[in-house]
C-alpha cells in the first residue's frame, strides 16, 4: 500500500515507476481474500485517521490532497462506537472526542483535569516532525495521570493498533496513534480495504506505473554505496535510479548484496492469530452494537509475546465490520461477522507440523472466543462459518520477520539505509495502518525521488 | 506570460492542490499559510507542478520565494516571461 502511494506520487510526476509485488494479489497484509463464497479483508478492521468531509487537517486530507483523490472516493462510513473493557471498567469512545472525556469524568472522576491537559499536548504534536518521536510513552503518561488504571486503558487500543515494541512504546508513536483513534477515528468502507486498494492501483496505472504481481525480488543489486537495480526470483533483473522498499528494516537489508553478514536480530515479536466468526444474523440482533472492543482481563495491561504458550488471550480486540453507519441505500453487509485478534507467538507457530498446525488454528479459535464474551455477548451458538489466520499468514503476506505485524521496534523515520538511493518505506519506516502505509509511501517520495530532478 | 496569466496559473495550481479551499477571496500580498490550508508537502507540490507544466527549476533556497501569490509571481515573471 506504501508503494502505490509512493507509486502514484512519482508517476503523477512523469518518473518512470515499477511496483515489485511477491504475490499473485496486491496489499500486503492490507489485502484480502475469498473463501466459501465470502470475501474476507486480511487486516481491516478498520480505517484510522477518520474526518470528515471537507476538513483541511489531519493524515487523511493530507493523502487524498496528495494523490489527488476526492473525500467520497474512500466511501468511509464511521464507526457505531467502540469501548476499551477492563475489568469492571468500561470506557466508550466515538469519532467525537467528547464522548471519551464524558466517560474519563465518570469512571476517573480525578483525572478529568489531567486528561484535559494531557489533550492539549497532545495537540502540539507534529507528525511531520521526528525530532521529539524518541522517549517513553509510560513516563509521559504517568507524568500526566496519576490514576495507573487510566494510563493502562489508554495504552490498550494505542498499543494494539500499532506498537511494534513490547510493554512501553515511543512517545511520538503514541502521539500519532492517539489522534488517530481518539481524536479523529474508526471508519471502513462497505466494500473493505479492496475498494481502497482498487482506487489506488487503478490511478497509479492510469498515471503509467506498471505494476507487476508475482514478481518477488530476490535481490537488490549494488556498486559501491548505490543500488542499482533488482534482481526477481524469477531471474530477471531491472535497473533503477532509485529503490525504495516496503519489505522492512532487517528483511530489506538482507536482500542487498553487498551485505554478508547477519545483522543483529532486531526483529519485531508481536504478532497474532486473527480469528473470523460468520453468524447466523447481524451482530447487533445478539446484543453486540459497539465496533471495536479492546479488551484486558486483569488492571495490568501486558503488551509481548505469549511466554511459554501459542497464544496469550487475556487480551483481544473484538470487530464487527457490520457496526459501522453504512448509508441507508447500501444497507448491511449480507453475513454477520465478528472479528477477534489475539498476541501470538510466531516461533511456536511456525514449528508445528501441519496436523498439529491445524489442531491448534481449531483449539486457539476455541480459547480466543471464550476470552472474548467475557465482555460481549457469547456469540458462539450463532456461529456458521470460521476462519483463522495465524502468525505464519501474517509472515506469508508481508515477508516481516516473526510475521511482525507493525514490523521492528526501531522505526527509520527518515526511510534511509546504508545506499545512498535505497530507502525504506511502510512499516518499519514507522507510520502503520492503512492511513499511514499511504501516508509513509507519500512522505518517503516526496522526500527522497522528488525534491532533485 | 505576463503577471496576470502566471497569477491564473498558480490559482489553477492551488485549486489542484487544495479543491477544498475557496480561492476567490485569496489576497496577493498575505502569504499562502496564512489564508488556505497549505503542509509542507502541499508546498513542494507548487514546485512540483511548476516543474511538471512548464519545465521550471525552483532550487530548494528558493522556495520562501513562494510564500505569497505576490512574491510567486515576481518570482516567477523573469523565468516565464518567455513562454
Amino acid at each position: 500500500m506504501s508503494g502505490l502511494a509512493a507509486g502514484i506520487r512519482l508517476a503523477h510526476y512523469d518518473q518512470k515507476v515499477c511496483i515489485l509485488e511477491k504475490h499473485w494479489t496486491i496489499g500486503g497484509l492490507n489485502s484480502f481474500y475469498r473463501s466459501g463464497g465470502r470475501n474476507y479483508d486480511v487486516g481491516l478492521h478498520a480505517v484510522t485517521n477518520f474526518t470528515p468531509p471537507g476538513t483541511k487537517k489531519g493524515p487523511l486530507a493530507r493523502l487524498l490532497r496528495q494523490l489527488r483523490f476526492k473525500w467520497e472516493d474512500f466511501e468511509l462510513s464511521p464507526q457505531v462506537g467502540s469501548a476499551i473493557a477492563f475489568p469492571g471498567v468500561r470506557l466508550g469512545f466515538t469519532n467525537d472526542i467528547e464522548l471519551l472525556k464524558s466517560e474519563v469524568a465518570r469512571e476517573f472522576p480525578k483525572q478529568v483535569d489531567a486528561f484535559e491537559r494531557l489533550l492539549d499536548q497532545l495537540a502540539d504534536y507534529d507528525d511531520l516532525n521526528q525530532d521529539n518521536f524518541g522517549g517513553s510513552a509510560r513516563q509521559f503518561l504517568s507524568d500526566t495521570i496519576s490514576d495507573p488504571l487510566l494510563i493502562e486503558m489508554l495504552l490498550c487500543p494505542l498499543m494494539w493498533y500499532g506498537n511494534a515494541r513490547e510493554d512501553d512504546m515511543d512517545y511520538g508513536q503514541f502521539c500519532i496513534m492517539f489522534r488517530s483513534i481518539f481524536l479523529e477515528g474508526f471508519a471502513r468502507p462497505f466494500k473493505g480495504v479492496r475498494l481502497i486498494l482498487k482506487h489506488l492501483v487503478r490511478r497509479y496505472r492510469a498515471l503509467g506505473g506498471e505494476l507487476k504481481l508475482r514478481s518477488g525480488v530476490e535481490r537488490i543489486v549494488t556498486e559501491g554505496d548505490r543500488a542499482v537495480g533488482v534482481v526477481l526470483e524469477s531471474g530477471e533483473e531491472l535497473q533503477a535510479k532509485r529503490v525504495l522498499s516496503s519489505a522492512g528494516i532487517i528483511e530489506t537489508q538482507r536482500l542487498c548484496d553487498d551485505l554478508t553478514e547477519q545483522t543483529p536480530d532486531r526483529a519485531g515479536q508481536l504478532t497474532f492469530i486473527e480469528s473470523i466468526s460468520v453468524l447466523d444474523r447481524q451482530p447487533k440482533d445478539l446484543g453486540f452494537g459497539e465496533t471495536i472492543v479492546f479488551f484486558n482481563d486483569s488492571p495490568k495491561f501486558t503488551w509481548r509475546a505469549p511466554a511459554g504458550e501459542l497464544c496469550d488471550t487475556r487480551t483481544g480486540v473484538i470487530c464487527s465490520p457490520n457496526n459501522y453507519l453504512y448509508p441507508s441505500e447500501v444497507g448491511n453487509l449480507e453475513d454477520g461477522v465478528i472479528r477477534l485478534t489475539t498476541i501470538a507467538d510466531f516461533q511456536r507457530w511456525s514449528e508445528l507440523n501441519d496436523s498439529d498446525y491445524a489442531r491448534q488454528k481449531l483449539w486457539w479459535y476455541d480459547r480466543s472466543v471464550a476470552a472474548a464474551v467475557r465482555f460481549i455477548p457469547d456469540f458462539r451458538s450463532h456461529v456458521i462459518d470460521t476462519d483463522v489466520f495465524t502468525p505464519k499468514t501474517i509472515r506469508r503476506f508481508t515477508s516481516h520477520d516473526n510475521g511482525a505485524v507493525y514490523g521492528a521496534p526501531e522505526k527509520v523515520l527518515d526511510g534511509s539505509t546504508h545506499l545512498k538511493n535505497l530507502f525504506l518505506c511502510g512499516t518499519d519506516q514507522g507510520f502503520v495502518g492503512i492511513i499511514g502505509a499511504i501516508v509513509s509511501g507519500i512522505s518517503m517520495a516526496n522526500m527522497h525521488c522528488l525534491r532533485e530532478p | 506570460m505576463t503577471p496576470a496569466e502566471i497569477r491564473v496559473e498558480i490559482l489553477d495550481i492551488l485549486s489542484e492542490i487544495a479543491p477544498d479551499e475557496d480561492l476567490s477571496d485569496l489576497k496577493d500580498e498575505q502569504s499562502f499559510r496564512d489564508q488556505i490550508e497549505l503542509d509542507s508537502m502541499d508546498f513542494l507540490d507548487i514546485v512540483m507542478e511548476l516543474r511538471k507544466r512548464h519545465r521550471i527549476q525552483i532550487p530548494e533556497e528558493d522556495y520562501g520565494q513562494l510564500a505569497s501569490m505576490a512574491s510567486t509571481v515576481g518570482y516567477l515573471e523573469p523565468k516565464m516571461v518567455t513562454m
